[in-house]
């Protein structure tokens, strides 16, 4: 069951290489963005906007940028560093990322203002891909994987396309992405530590529930490694696609470096593919914890 | 009057013409980066090193920051040599510059073997990296030892007729020796330097930061070294030198060509900057435009040396 990329991919076409016979053009831009938003959303997340190019506002659903994060007082982050696409707007040309402050990367985001500049590369890497022919999906994450998952919102509405959300957190206050998945018209399940409903046992009950009232044409995952462990396993009994967003360690994110490589299943063969190239939304049933 | 004024940016690197002096480092350059940069504008195209034994690669994590430069153990995974006929030098077959194939293998007899089946139509030039380890020397690298890069590039220069570039470690006493062993055995230029063998500890966990405890160290922290490696290098060898090591702009770039470097490689900075490589080409031309220099090969071991007398050179004579 690998992922079927002649199905309506929301990835823009490839670009053809750049020759003498064609003029060339970027379809990953490296620009200088200007920050519109950088506000916190709940204790730990926050919400950055920038406006930029039309390249980089083209980007889908499951792809990511690489920031040029500022420095902190007294760090020197020195790679780039891998940030999901939370939304994108190729009207008002704008970019949107949902981050926790976790390192120096993201405490020099942290100290970006409004009208201040960031270095951003993208859209990096292969998003998610959705089905015309399905009605109705099941999108599945926990902590900062619900950030990479919003983007799908908005896709599958425009598909046609109901969602059922199933998201994870230590705590209620902690979830993100909620309001703006019932904006668009979508089931949202919220399961906590704190509540004892997010353990892979809840979360599979309540799948099956959905499997059962015909509301699972496909899983979309990001995020738990255990909760992906659940949907491949009902994946396989049920007969269901999925796909998932999968992360790693990075440095260039344009495929050159591999050093983001992960392991796959590959029809019983395991295939080493690069994060940041060939993902990171992979084949569901393909992807090992 | 004004006169008209054109930069002549072209190079040659032991018989390889190049449109302009900047390429891409070996391991940092694949075909996705098409979608950043035009291809058409680089001096060349560098490869990703190509072995003839499978290799999965080193146990992850494979990269390490720190201040100003990155460590990497990535250990050259590599698909071997039919793929790399088959699925890597068309790639480059619809562009203008020239491919040169970096190749490396774990002994004398093996570079030179492989250094033959890769001199293919389609290909400008071969890079041997002989700064991995040698196992019929202790696993010591080739390019450590003169004698063992004397050995390996006389064994090259023998199964191909292409422009031989030799890559030399900067993790040796003396790279000028080096150097001028793989000169002797018929290297057409070499190219200075690679990575700096290094280490760095967690100190949450107390283990080493790469999963294959050692790395190479490369980025700007590194430049000035290798900076000077080269201009002793070009006081050793005549055949020209490609300079490599912490280039990220065209000041960079033209500092490694007054210490003596013909072409530079840029690899960490493209990690950073994917269009840095365009960056440093328009930014030689306008420091030549500036400077009313007419051809960039002006530059090469342009660094004013003056006579100092006596008495400034006091403080390096041993105390008596």
């Amino acid at each position: 069951m690998s992922l079927d990329r002649s199905s309506v991919t929301m990835q823009p076409a490839a670009t053809p290489p750049a020759s003498s016979r064609t003029p060339w053009k970027p379809s990953i831009a490296a620009e200088v963005a200007k920050v519109a938003a950088n506000t916190a959303v709940n204790a730990e997340y926050r919400h950055l906007v920038v406006d930029c190019s039309e390249v980089a506002a083209s980007a889908q659903p499951g792809q990511f940028f690489q920031l040029l994060c500022p420095h902190p007082a007294g760090e020197h982050p020195f790679l780039r560093r891998p940030m999901s696409l939370y939304g994108a707007d190729p009207v008002k040309r704008q970019v949107e990322f949902l981050y926790k402050v976790t390192g120096a990367g993201t405490r020099g985001l942290d100290s970006i203002e409004v009208g201040g500049t960031l270095d951003i590369m993208g859209p990096l890497g292969q998003g998610f891909t959705l089905d015309p022919k399905w009605r109705h999906i099941v999108a599945i994450g926990r902590g900062a994987g619900l950030a990479t998952l919003a983007p799908l919102a908005k896709a599958a509405k425009a598909n046609g396309t109901k969602v059922t959300a199933i998201f994870s957190a230590r705590r209620p206050e902690l979830l993100v992405s909620v309001d703006l998945f019932k904006g668009h018209g979508a089931d949202v399940v919220p399961v906590t530590d704190a509540e004892q409903t997010s353990g892979p046992g809840n979360v599979e009950r309540i799948l099956r529930g959905l499997i059962a009232e015909g509301k699972c044409d496909a899983f979309f995952t990001c995020g738990s490694s255990r909760l992906m462990r659940v949907q491949q396993r009902l994946a396989i009994e049920f007969g269901l696609p999925g796909q998932v967003a999968m992360e790693q360690q990075m440095a260039c994110g344009i495929g050159l470096c591999y050093c983001c490589v992960r392991d796959f299943n590959v029809g019983g063969e395991i295939v080493n593919r690069r994060v940041c190239w060939d993902g990171p939304v992979f084949d569901l049933l393909e992807a090992l914890p | 009057m004004i006169k008209p004024f054109s930069i002549d940016l072209s190079v040659n690197v032991g018989g390889l013409k190049l449109r302009n002096p900047v390429m891409p480092a070996s391991g940092t350059f694949a075909e996705g980066l098409d979608k950043v940069i035009d291809f058409n504008r680089l001096g060349a195209f560098v490869t990703k090193t190509v072995t003839r034994e499978l290799r999965a690669g080193n146990p992850l994590p494979r990269v390490v920051e720190r201040p100003g430069s990155l460590i990497n153990a990535i250990g050259i995974p590599s698909k071997g040599v039919p793929h790399f006929i088959e699925k890597i030098i068309p790639q480059y077959a619809a562009y203008e510059p020239p491919l040169v194939v970096s190749i490396s293998a774990p002994t004398a007899e093996g570079f030179a073997s492989l250094a033959a089946e890769l001199s293919l139509p389609g290909v400008s030039a071969i890079e041997a990296n002989i700064s991995c380890p040698n196992i019929e020397e202790d696993g010591k690298a080739f390019a450590m030892r003169a004698e063992s890069a004397e050995k390996v590039t006389h064994q090259l220069r023998a199964a191909t007729k292409l422009p031989l570039w030799v890559k030399l470690t900067p993790n040796t006493g003396d790279i000028a020796e080096v150097a001028r062993a793989a000169e002797g055995a018929g290297a057409d230029a070499v190219v200075v330097a690679n990575t700096f063998l290094s280490m760095a500890i967690d100190l949450k966990t107390f283990k080493p930061c790469l999963g294959n405890i050692m790395g190479g160290l490369s980025g700007p922290a590194i430049k000035p070294i290798v900076v000077r490696q080269v201009f002793q290098c070009a006081k050793a060898v005549k055949i020209p030198i490609v300079g490599c090591g912490g280039i990220s702009s065209a000041e960079d770039a033209i500092e490694y060509m007054l210490a003596g470097a013909t072409a530079v490689q840029i690899g960490t900075a493209t990690f950073l900057q994917p269009a840095a490589m365009v960056g440093i080409i328009d930014g030689l031309e306008m420091f030549c435009l500036q400077r009313e220099i007419t051809s960039v090969t002006d530059l090469v071991h342009g660094v004013v040396i003056e006579e100092a007398d006596d008495q400034d050179l006091a403080w390096l004579s041993p105390p008596t």
